[in-house]
């Protein structure tokens, strides 16, 4: 050892992966409750709020407990909790400093609506050190509240945001674009430079998701409808058309190749979560009960352990899916996945048509398809691609070469 | 907090920050607000700082892990001194040590 041959720094923000531990576990999702106190009107899982049969078949406060305990022996570094609305539960303190001191570090999806002071006081004292990340459906009281069908809410919501931000907690804020809504995106966005963490335009949710437990036909044709068309979706794209086209060929560059039968070449598995009931699922999606395993009844690191191989092994059967998914170059482009599958057709397997034609809008914006062309009958998918890096190569000088140029 | 390192002083981990072994790898991880220059900063310390970290259990003096490292590295006493000495006032002032017994 050497002078100052110590050394303490800011360690990687970013989840590990494990080359030796067969079963990983960098991040774990978990729904503490399916229950909301907004009614979202796009929403795909919230059930009332005093629903009292989803309330007593939830994991308790101490089952919650041993599942992050499990979740920090297999070294998670991050656990992200979801909803529904998460601070609807009464114990939310007991399982949030829970997991703070196993020395996890806490994503907090909130509508912000239950932030009393003494929550916002937990935050501030023990930060989760990930920024909280709140849902803006609204920027006034009758956009908000069209969007989330409860009176008085955003007058909550927005006493939350005060809270967080009189105790300077990080934050970002997120929206839905919807037609009750879309109004104020202006008003949203303006607002949201003036945030310390907002570095970029607020995400938005567009593409919307049909109810994944697949037992609401109700429910899903009211989402349907609210989807926008891809038009609508190149539309929302176009607010920011160079961020957002170069971000977008940055992305699709990395998938130079169509992928090949296998279903899962995602993060399945590797970053799963437990639902409200204590299901774990191979990710916050996908709830076709054949993948799902009871942490009441296998600690987590067997139910990872069995998934794992047959997330491997897991090949796509339907002829529909092997002359298209399987041959198409702008899978990163697209939405289309084996839990948006299920949520749609009850199948890994089946094209999800909304998403195809949304992403064949976005490859044909991008330069990518020619009008009328179809993203699996391209033969020769990397001279595309290379073309099109080439593109942002020309359209963007690379810093080394910038900096030559200020010399 | 007093800013004088006594050798015959006791240190161990704060109650205020997590300590964790993440792939080999020691993550501090702050559980109150105020440790790190941003509200999620996490920290780590490379091998040798480990190796000193691992030694501050509340109950091994600073003489003492100094001597033993000072062996282990085969390096002078002085420059061990120097080490030790400047990674427990950097970890005393991100308030990731207490001292536990004062001789
Ligand atoms: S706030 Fe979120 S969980 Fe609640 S209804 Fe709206 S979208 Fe659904
Ligand atoms: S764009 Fe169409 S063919 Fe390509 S992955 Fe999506 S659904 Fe499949």
């Amino acid at each position: 050892m050497s002078t100052h041959a110590y050394n303490i720094r800011k360690a990687s923000r970013r989840a590990r992966r494990s080359s030796r531990n067969p079963v990983r576990l960098p991040h774990l999702d978990i729904e503490l409750t399916e229950r909301c106190d907004n009614n979202c009107i796009h929403c795909s899982i919230n059930r009332p709020p005093q629903d009292a049969q989803a309330r007593a078949r939830e994991l308790t406060a101490s089952e919650w407990k041993g599942i992050l305990s499990q979740a920090a022996d297999l070294q998670a570094l991050t656990v992200r909790f979801t909803g529904g609305e998460p601070l609807l539960r009464d114990d939310f303190e007991d399982i949030y400093l829970h997991a703070r001191r196993l020395g996890l570090r806490v994503v907090l999806f909130t509508n912000a609506r239950n932030l009393t002071e003494r929550r916002a006081d937990l935050l501030a004292r023990h930060p989760p050190l990930e920024p909280v990340e709140v849902s803006v459906y609204g920027m006034r009281p009758a956009t908000y509240e069209a969007v989330s069908r409860v009176r008085g809410s955003f007058r909550e919501f927005w006493n939350g945001i005060r809270r967080l931000q009189t105790r300077r907690i990080p934050f970002i804020v997120k929206g839905a674009l919807l037609p009750q809504n879309v109004a104020d995106q202006d008003r949203f966005e303006t607002w949201a430079r003036t945030l310390p963490r907002m570095r970029r335009p607020p995400a938005s949710l567009v593409l919307f998701s049909l109810r994944e437990r697949r037992d609401s036909p109700a429910r899903n044709a009211r989402i349907r409808a609210l989807r926008p068309a891809p038009e609508a979706v190149i539309a929302c794209l176009e607010r920011h058309a160079d961020d957002n086209r170069r971000s977008l060929r940055e992305f699709c560059s990395r998938f130079p190749s169509p992928p090949s039968r296998a279903l899962f070449p995602c993060g399945a598995g590797c970053t799963p979560s437990v639902d409200a009931y204590g299901k774990l699922q191979p990710c916050l999606s996908l709830r076709d009960p054949s993948w799902v395993y009871d942490v009441r009844a296998v600690p987590i690191r067997e139910a990872l352990a069995r998934l794992a191989p047959r997330l491997r092994r897991k090949t796509a059967m339907r002829s529909s899916y092997r002359s298209r998914c399987a041959r198409c170059f702008i899978r990163g482009l697209c939405e289309q996945c084996p839990a948006r599958s299920w949520s749609e057709h009850g199948t890994l397997d089946t094209p999800v048509r909304y998403y195809c034609h949304v992403a064949h809008a976005q490859a044909r914006w991008l330069g990518l398809l020619p009008p009328g062309e179809k993203a699996w009958n391209v033969h020769q998918p990397k001279t595309r691609i290379q073309r099109m890096q080439s593109e942002i190569l020309h359209a963007q000088p690379h810093p080394s070469r910038r900096r030559l140029q200020t010399v | 907090m007093r800013n004088l390192i006594l050798l015959d002083a006791v240190y161990k981990p704060s109650d205020d920050i997590v300590a964790r072994t993440i792939e080999g790898e020691l993550i501090i991880v702050p559980l109150v607000a105020g440790i790190g220059d941003m509200e999620d900063d996490l920290f780590t310390l490379n091998a040798s700082g480990n190796d000193i970290w691992r030694r501050l259990d509340g109950k091994t003096t600073v003489r003492r892990i100094i001597q033993d490292l000072a062996k282990e590295y085969a390096a002078t006493p002085d420059a061990m001194t120097r080490d030790v000495i400047g990674l427990l006032r950097e970890l005393l002032k991100r308030r990731m040590l207490v001292e536990t017994r004062v001789p």
